[in-house]
């Protein structure tokens, strides 16, 4: 059994760790790095719960080794707000549009559309709905993140 | 921690990554993608002593010009020929078919190497590395080989790379520009897996088929080339074809099975279905263009 020392950014923070080989990224970012929103549902690559963004992709942390992530930059739904509390407008957009119930698909949901709209993108609804197979929500019924995403792309410009 | 104990190895090069299976002796296992490989860790499906990670190494990326065709690396990611010009003007149906693999989030992991070298049955990749003619190349201290796409698959999850092989490289022939796509899914949900697919392409000179390649996946223990409706297929002109006879052609060398999903008859059943209209649409668009 390998141990190794990785070292990430996570949220533009630093973070330094002594890892087993086989410990999980959704694992290390909530249980050594205290990122909880990261949600873990069926840890084995089915539900989105877990979806971060790993150098501007949006990827499912419970299918990644903590290891793989090692000099890598990192974004969870935790490095979204600005600092002030003035929500990412993916976020607005899903509390404007009852997009989340008991809230524990959002986080992933949130990473995938954040990671869409990185560096200025403006994906139209079928790109950003495509992407939304990825992810299982058992309370919404899911309308209220298609009208999320209506909402986003209309701001957006882009039907 | 989920998976049970394992050494894990970043591979520095093709030929370190050789050497570790080599030393491993069927030991190890590769990580590329890890978007099937790691839920078999997790559920201990998959119990490797050394993981040996070769999804960064650069040798195995990219999309380029090679023998005529076209040439992808192994652990090119799935997001990035998803987007790649080359492949979308030389084998448009490749780019169809690659945008039904699982999801937006697993592209931008999973690896075009790591769907051909698992062999699942029901998988757009294997299929159509099949229907398109295409070659791999493999890689081992003993050398290295090719073998076409054809040859690989031997049953479900189990190909003729050898434990100590690292898949390389994957040769797609060229096909005429103009070629026909044809491409048919039925899954549950976008991104499942499909319960009945295929997959191909058809090059039409002065009105007549001069080439074909079709492949079903979801249709047997491996993807599986409709041989008999491409050889029936081939030289017949254009607005002459037998759509029905054809699809019975085609489904007479499927093999499928039941399973959870849906029976061998349901199979059976859709696959002929979707076959006749997919070529007789792909036929109707040639003819009216
Ligand atoms: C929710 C979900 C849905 C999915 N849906 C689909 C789908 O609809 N269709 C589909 O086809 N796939 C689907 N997949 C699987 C797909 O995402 C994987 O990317 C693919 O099957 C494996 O590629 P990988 O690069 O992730 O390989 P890995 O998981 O890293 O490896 C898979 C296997 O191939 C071996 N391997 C990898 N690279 C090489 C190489 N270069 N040489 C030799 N052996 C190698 C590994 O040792 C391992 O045994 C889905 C996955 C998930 C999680
Ligand atoms: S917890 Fe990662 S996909 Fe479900
Ligand atoms: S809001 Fe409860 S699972 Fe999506």
């Amino acid at each position: 059994m390998s141990e190794h020392r990785i070292s990430m950014t996570v949220n533009g923070q630093q973070h330094r760790g002594l890892v087993d080989g086989r410990l999980m990224l959704s694992d290390w970012l909530r249980e050594a790095a205290g990122y909880t929103g990261v949600h873990v549902g069926c840890e084995q690559g089915v539900c989105g719960a877990c979806t971060v963004i790993v150098d501007g992709r949006a990827v499912r942390s419970c299918l990644m080794l903590a290891v793989q992530a090692d000099g890598c930059s990192l974004t969870t739904v935790e490095g979204l707000a600005a600092a002030d509390g003035t929500l990412h407008p993916v976020q607005q957009a899903l509390k404007d549009n009852h997009g989340l119930q008991c809230g524990f698909c959002t986080p992933g949901i949130v990473m995938t559309l954040a990671a869409l709209r990185a560096d200025g993108a403006r994906p139209d609804e079928a790109a950003m709905t495509e992407a939304m197979s990825g992810h299982l929500c058992r309370c919404t019924g899911y309308q209220g993140i298609r009208r999320a995403i209506r909402q986003l792309a209309a701001e957006d410009g882009t039907p | 921690m989920k998976p049970a104990p394992f050494d894990y190895i970043r591979a520095t090069s093709i030929d370190h990554a050789c050497a570790l299976l080599a030393e491993a002796g069927g030991g190890a296992q590769l990580l590329a993608g890890g978007q099937t490989l790691m839920p078999l860790l997790a559920l201990r499906m998959s119990q490797p002593f050394i993981l040996i990670d070769i999804g960064h190494l650069p040798e195995l990326q990219g999309i380029a010009p090679h023998g005529g065709g076209l040439r992808i690396g192994a652990a090119t990611r799935q997001a990035d020929a998803l987007v790649n010009p080359l492949l979308a003007q030389a084998l448009p149906v490749f780019v169809t078919a690659l945008a039904h693999v699982g999801h937006h989030q697993t592209r931008n992991r999973g690896t075009i190497g790591g769907s051909i070298a698992l062999g699942e049955p029901a998988a757009e990749m294997p299929a159509t590395a099949v229907a398109l003619g295409a070659s791999m190349t493999l890689r081992s201290t003993r050398g290295a080989r090719t073998i076409a796409a054809d040859d690989l698959y031997l049953g479900p999850y189990a190909t003729a790379i050898a434990p100590d092989e690292l898949l390389v490289a994957i040769d797609y022939p060229a096909w005429p520009a103009d070629a026909v796509p044809l491409f048919r899914e039925v899954a549950r949900r976008p991104g499942d897996f499909a319960l009945v697919g295929l997959v191909g392409a058809l090059a039409i000179a002065d009105g007549r088929i001069e080439r074909a390649g079709i492949a079903w996946f979801g249709m047997g223990p491996t993807p599986i080339r409709a041989r008999q409706a491409e050889q029936a297929l081939v030289g017949q002109a254009i607005d002459r074809i037998d759509v029905q006879a054809i699809a019975d052609l085609a489904i007479a060398d499927s093999a499928p099975f039941d399973d959870g999903h849906a029976s061998a008859a349901y199979r059976r059943s859709v696959g002929r279905r979707i076959f006749a209209n997919g070529l007789m649409q792909a036929l109707d668009r040639r003819l009216a263009a």
